[in-house]
């Protein structure tokens, strides 16, 4: 079995605990009080780090040394057989998930599009963006990125799983991939390397690819002068160094990113799975706090990255006035592809 | 024969009767195990005196009639078990009144759930009847003659204690009317503070007369309907689960449910709750309300809320498709279940003995309960589908379902629309005095024994 490569040294010697002081859920007094959470938490010992950390992710950015404080949680967690959500959700959430052979494989190249185990990820593939690349496409639990069972600490299944997801992949001949899902490419990435799990293909975060076709299609390219503001989803935290291509691509198509308070390393998650953790109330706070910020921030759309945040936030952002889009919805009108409204 | 036919299409018309083989190939059997028993007729009337014609022949030549809605029972019950005339009544299809301040409606006995529904949709968008997840083709005289259940039972009981008042032609043909109806033009009452007669023919699977009409209640059609689904994998909590909820008194419909496809169910069982409000600000506070009445089970982690959001629009869908999709999954059309009123304290016992046929009889299962009046008692259901074209299976199906009616009965539930075979399990099963009387009164509205004959019967 895979294991955690985790440098307990570091956590150890580590005064700024920047991953527990950052955090938006858990308070601690002060760094001193964060650090002895953290040195429990190492050593195996109970920790409230174990009943209150929420799954968000965050501590993964925060660290300034990439030594995955939320893995090293969720490790603990599982060794320790505490479920974050609810047992029937987790069971659930394990057997949704299972590869039962019910995949879909288009005519695959060697460069190919994951649309993970996602199907409105599909018609986003479409189009001039994706030029070539629209059979080229992988679907199902068999290409399905397990990172989502981090949020129930069964870090056995994402070990067990991912080696799987890579060989499926690999048997195809593909030597690029495009994940269309964030968390995709944030666990080839991030939780692969952690644990030590050979990619032999290289992993093309999407919005790469669309910065990329978007420079290529630049004739086509109509500014469409909006105001719009950015749901970054909780998988963003295992890739920080992505975050900026959001404005960039924005940049390129006339669309102007609005400043607000839940932004960048204070992005607040979509709340979906806090909902399954903590029940409603942090949750709809949550979702409140967030949606209220892009509101008063002046933003016409709500522009999302995740399908799931898109799923689960969608009607709400449509109450407070907001238009939902996927980025590559937005690029897609940018070229004329789809309309404005 | 040919004499019978030519009075028959002497009171209904030639295009409504036919005694064509081909025809008369659906109206033998239906998608239930039961084997097939032609009729000799089928008439299609289309109105009360059209059917008054065809009981006063049928008692003349002592031909069984058996009275048909959709034929969806699943239970045989419109088989003609001793052949005879079907009388399908869907061509008695007008809705006659609606009250809406008094919010009752006047259907007549083949009106459909479908109908009736775009119906109130059309003309009365804030009135609805509580609607059975069957097909929207089923009549809703057969569904409360039946006791049959809907979206609004676990409110306001079953479907049968909905009635308002009946029209029925009874088995010597009379035409007779029941309740409010019975002394003035209102359809309020199917009985109160009259002796409640409508017992005659309610649940009586149409051995003791006709439904021509049907007096409904009709109840608020809230603006906005919303749903949760609350999981648990310890069916032992689930009546403590259900009381807790029932206590909130504001839940539109409860059901529970577990089955092992797709995957993501297995292992797992599922309370759905459906709520209603007018405004945002109802919904979410009710919402809330369920959330903190199940709190303490998501903080033992024994149970928690799914995402129910990409799911949502097929959930609220009245009625549900997804219902008609399990019955078809191993595909051949078959499928029936078994669904015995029952104490909810029971259900745990029920879910354990759906699993032990399951296994015994190698078949696919799914169990969905519906709470009645407010958690009084539930429909547990235990359903099979199968290949029609699969002898073996149909056979298991067969024998599991019987298993399961006698487990029920020995359990002191009630086999909810039995068919002939359960029917006479539960007679050997009832108190003898019970039997009797029951036997009596059968016997006193049908002297001849012409309606639905092989049901309520002993031998």
């Amino acid at each position: 079995m895979y294991r955690l490569n985790h440098d307990e040294g570091l956590c150890a010697n580590c005064l700024a605990v920047a991953c527990l002081m950052k955090c938006q859920y858990m308070k601690f007094g002060d760094n001193k009080e964060a650090h002895e959470e953290m040195l429990r938490l190492i050593n195996g010992e109970d920790t409230r780090i174990l009943q209150e950390c929420q799954t968000c992710y965050a501590c993964e950015e925060y660290c300034p040394y990439g030594n995955h404080p939320y893995y090293l949680i969720c490790e603990r967690r599982e060794a320790k057989g505490i479920y974050t959500a609810p047992r029937p959700i987790t069971k659930q959430w394990i057997n949704m998930t299972q590869m039962q052979g019910k995949y879909m494989v288009g005519e695959v190249k060697e460069r190919a599009i994951s649309l993970c185990y996602i199907p409105t990820l599909g018609p986003l593939a479409q189009g001039e963006i994706f030029a070539g690349l629209s059979s080229s496409v992988v679907f199902g639990a068999e290409f399905m990125c397990p990172a989502v069972h981090t949020h129930f600490a069964k870090m056995s299944v994402v070990k067990e799983r991912l080696p799987k997801v890579v060989e499926n992949i690999v048997k195809l001949g593909v030597k690029e991939i495009i994940c269309l899902h964030d968390e995709c490419y944030g666990t080839f990435t991030s939780i692969a390397k952690a644990y030590g799990i050979e990619v032999p293909f290289t992993p093309i975060y999407y919005m790469d690819y669309l910065l990329e076709r978007l420079r290529d299609l630049r004739d086509k390219i109509r500014p469409l002068h909006l105001k719009a503001a950015y749901q970054r989803p909780c998988s963003n935290r295992l890739i920080p160094d992505k975050n900026r291509l959001v404005k960039e691509i924005l940049d390129f198509i006339g669309v102007e990113l609005v400043s607000r308070t839940y932004e960048g390393e204070n992005a607040l998650c979509c709340g979906e799975v806090i909902r399954s953790i903590s029940g409603y109330r942090l949750a709809d706070d949550i979702q409140e706090r967030n949606l209220s910020d892009m509101v008063q921030a002046g933003a016409e759309y709500c522009v999302f990255n995740c399908p799931a945040c898109m799923t689960v936030l969608s009607e709400k952002a449509k109450k407070k006035g907001l238009k939902p889009v996927h980025i590559v919805e937005l690029c897609q009108m940018a070229i004329g592809e789809k309309g404005v409204g | 024969m040919g004499e019978i036919k030519e009075r028959l299409i002497s009171i209904v018309g030639a295009d409504a009767v036919s005694a064509e083989p081909e025809e008369l190939w659906f109206y033998a059997r239906d998608p239930g195990v039961l084997e097939a028993h032609f009729p000799d007729f089928v008439v299609a009337p289309r109105t009360t005196e059209e059917v008054q014609k065809i009981v006063q022949l049928a008692n003349e030549y002592k031909i069984p009639l058996v009275p048909m809605g959709n034929g969806m029972a699943l239970t045989g019950l419109v088989i003609p078990l001793r052949g005879g005339i079907v009388l399908d009544m869907k061509r008695m299809n007008r809705i006659l009144e609606v009250n809406e301040k008094g919010r009752y409606v006047v259907v007549e006995g083949g009106t459909s759930q479908g109908v009736l529904k775009a119906y109130l949709d059309d003309h009365y968008p804030h009135l609805r009847h509580s609607l059975p997840d069957a097909p929207p083709t089923t009549t809703i005289a057969a569904n409360v003659a039946l006791h049959g259940q809907g979206r609004l039972t676990q409110q306001y009981g079953f479907n049968s204690d909905m009635v308002t008042g009946l029209e029925v032609v009874l088995p010597t043909g009379e035409i007779c009317l029941i309740g409010s109806p019975s002394l003035g033009p209102y359809w309020f009452s199917k009985g109160p503070a009259l002796p409640d007669l409508s017992g005659l023919f309610l649940g009586w699977l149409g051995t003791t007369g006709i439904i021509t009409k049907v007096g409904l209640r009709l109840y608020p059609n809230k603006r906005i309907r919303d749903v949760e689904i609350f999981v648990t994998d310890r069916p032992e909590l689930i009546p403590d689960i259900l009381f807790d909820l029932t206590h909130l008194e504001m839940l539109e419909d409860i059901t529970v449910w577990f089955q092992p496809k797709p995957l993501m169910f297995l292992g797992n069982y599922h309370i759905t709750v459906f709520f209603t409000g007018d405004t945002e600000e109802e919904v979410t506070w009710k919402k809330r309300m369920i959330w903190d009445t199940l709190e303490t089970y998501m903080k033992t982690k024994d149970g928690g809320f799914m995402n129910v959001d990409p799911m949502k629009s097929q959930l609220i869908q009245m009625p549900q498709r997804g219902v008609a999709e399990f019955a078809d999954v191993p595909r051949g059309g078959g499928f029936e279940y078994s669904g015995p009123i029952v104490p909810i304290e029971h259900y745990p016992k029920y879910a354990a003995k759906v699993l032990e046929l399951a296994e015994k009889y190698d078949v696919l299962y799914a169990s969905a309960a519906r709470l009645i009046s407010g958690g009084h008692a539930m429909m547990f259901s235990i359903s099979f589908a199968f290949n029609r074209n699969d002898a073996g299976m149909m056979k298991r199906v067969k024998e599991a379902l019987e298993e399961a009616t006698n487990f029920a009965l020995e359990m002191g539930g009630i086999p909810w629309k039995p068919n002939f075979v359960e029917q006479k399990m539960i007679l050997k099963q009832m108190h003898p005095e019970t039997k009797k009387l029951l036997m009596a009164v059968k016997k006193l509205l049908d002297p001849n024994g012409i309606m639905n004959p092989g049901n309520w019967e002993e031998n």
